[in-house]
């Protein structure tokens, strides 16, 4: 975890214990800032369809299409914004394996939805 | 231009205008980038430095930008690639450029920008007042003000030290008249190159987005639980910058012999009443008084050369035992209670007990001369005031028909 999200002794760090400027001194912190309650509508995975072309995990700008040995398994809804580029690139026929539906939030029955916090 | 303690060594002496100051400074200053867009009256700057890039006397990277818009945003770009990066502007440029400017002292850029004051349009007008550097006063810049070519020149190369301070890494313009200051041509004194680059040192920056050693975001998304502490913390630095301000003055007054105090002040020893006027029209201030002096009259004039952060403690030191002030400024604020400079100062003078009168003048918008006669009309209802006169209202407007 990121040093300046780092919650210590319970309290928010103060103004001089900041990184200069609001950068962000460290990498790959993106993982603790979850940005899946932004949704307004969620990418519905159908794994019968996919071929495993990859084109929605190429294009998804938040790293949120999770592959398991190159084959996509699911989507990380704490991080997935909902912003439908995924179900917009998905290329499979007859059928389109990823399809945008109404709602940002899964119904249980959305199986391949997956957790990774 | 402050007086010299000693001349501490004899150095090269040639006439220059405001803006060729500020170019040849910044060509002694050799900064690692320069992105700017011409505009009058701070053309001649943009002009002389694409020739010193021409004939090879920098090794600068000149962006020939399209507006000042890209011109800044390629400064900071440059200035978060760890570079030492300068701009020049005006007026309107200084207005587009206004968006940036926010993002270069939030990102605690360190860029020096030249600051030819013209006003603002509408109706177009290329003469000086003040107009555009005080629109942009709560950028959070350190802007430091100055009233001659000589002080061009030092200000400017005493800015990157300023900038670059490990406790202030904030932007700072240099800011002075349009057309009076910048293209009237005086005698400068200059410092040998050698000496420049040795007083400004290698550039050692605390952001640097090109470091594959040590990755770092810049420009992320801040939200409400840590954005008011990185404002707090920006704030902080530019309040306590008038300390690298002081320090840096110090260390070049030793090198060049010429005292770079945050005021300068004529005749505050024993003053009654006292102006206080920004950059050009300060040194006519005090022309008028060193005339009213030898009358007998006991008037000063207080022209800080600091604007932001706002020497408060200084000017209430140096103000505290007058009967009268009178702010003249070559700005206005309307629909405000005061000018830009007379509101900072009535805020700072508010705890005193006893305090000084105080009036604001505005004057000179647009390039209109303000005239000694007219200083001196100041100076003697400043004096009437002390005498137990009536105030009178508090804002006028000098020669202006109405």
């Amino acid at each position: 975890m990121s040093d300046i999200f780092e919650v210590k002794g319970g309290t928010l760090p103060k103004a001089s214990e900041l990184p200069l400027g609001g950068i962000i001194p460290s990498n790959g912190n993106g993982v603790n800032y979850a940005t899946g309650s932004w949704r307004t509508q969620r990418p519905i995975f159908n794994d019968a369809a996919c071929t495993d072309c990859l084109l929605c995990w190429l294009h998804c700008p938040d790293d949120s299409i999770i592959l398991e040995e190159g084959k996509v398994v699911g989507i990380d809804v704490d991080h997935c914004k909902g912003c439908g580029i995924c179900g917009q690139e998905c290329n499979s026929k007859p059928v389109k394996a990823m399809n945008m539906a109404q709602g940002g939030r899964f119904e249980p029955s959305e199986t391949f939805a997956r957790h990774t916090l | 231009m402050a007086i010299a303690e000693k001349p501490v060594r004899q150095r090269k002496v040639v006439g220059l205008t405001g803006d060729g100051a500020a170019a040849d400074a910044m060509m002694q200053i050799n900064p690692d980038q320069v992105a700017a867009y011409p505009i009058t009256p701070q053309t001649e700057i943009v002009e002389r430095f694409a020739e010193y890039v021409a004939n090879g006397n920098v090794q600068t990277e000149f962006v020939a930008v399209e507006s000042e818009h890209s011109a800044l945003s390629a400064c900071c770009g440059g200035a978060a690639a760890g570079g030492r990066v300068m701009t020049c502007t005006s007026s309107q440029g200084l207005a587009l450029m206004h968006e940036v400017l926010f993002i270069a002292s939030g990102n605690r850029l360190p860029i020096v920008m030249p600051m030819v004051n013209r006003t603002l349009s509408a109706p177009i007008n290329i003469h000086g007042d003040h107009s555009d550097s005080m629109a942009s006063r709560d950028a959070a810049w350190i802007q430091l003000f100055c009233a001659d070519a000589q002080e061009i020149y030092d200000t400017t190369i005493m800015a990157v030290r300023i900038a670059e301070h490990p406790e202030v890494q904030l932007p700072v313009m240099v800011c002075f008249d349009g057309f009076n200051v910048s293209h009237d041509m005086e005698r400068v004194e200059m410092l040998d190159k050698a000496e420049v680059q040795e007083f400004v040192g290698e550039p050692n920056p605390k952001i640097n987005m090109l470091d594959p050693e040590n990755p770092i975001s810049i420009g992320a998304l801040v939200l409400p639980p840590f954005f008011f502490e990185h404002k707090l913390a920006m704030t902080r630095a530019l309040e306590g910058s008038i300390k690298a301000i002081e320090e840096v003055g110090k260390e070049y007054a030793k090198l060049s012999g010429r005292s770079q105090p945050i005021l300068e002040t004529f005749g505050m020893e024993d003053a009654e009443v006292a102006v206080v006027a920004l950059s050009g029209i300060g040194g006519t201030a005090q022309w008028t008084a060193m005339q009213l002096r030898e009358q007998g009259l006991k008037v000063g004039v207080v022209r800080p050369r600091v604007y932001r952060p706002f020497p408060a403690a200084q000017m209430v030191e140096a103000l505290k035992k007058v009967k009268a002030v009178a702010v003249v400024e070559k700005a206005s604020a309307p629909g405000a209670s005061g000018a830009p400079v007379f509101q900072d100062l009535c805020t700072a003078m508010y705890g005193l007990d006893p305090r000084p009168k105080m009036i604001n003048y505005v004057t000179g918008l647009g390039g209109r001369d303000t005239s000694s006669v007219q200083y001196t009309e100041v100076f003697k209802r400043l004096l009437g005031i002390a005498k137990g006169e009536p105030v009178g209202p508090v804002q006028s407007y000098i020669g202006a028909r109405e």
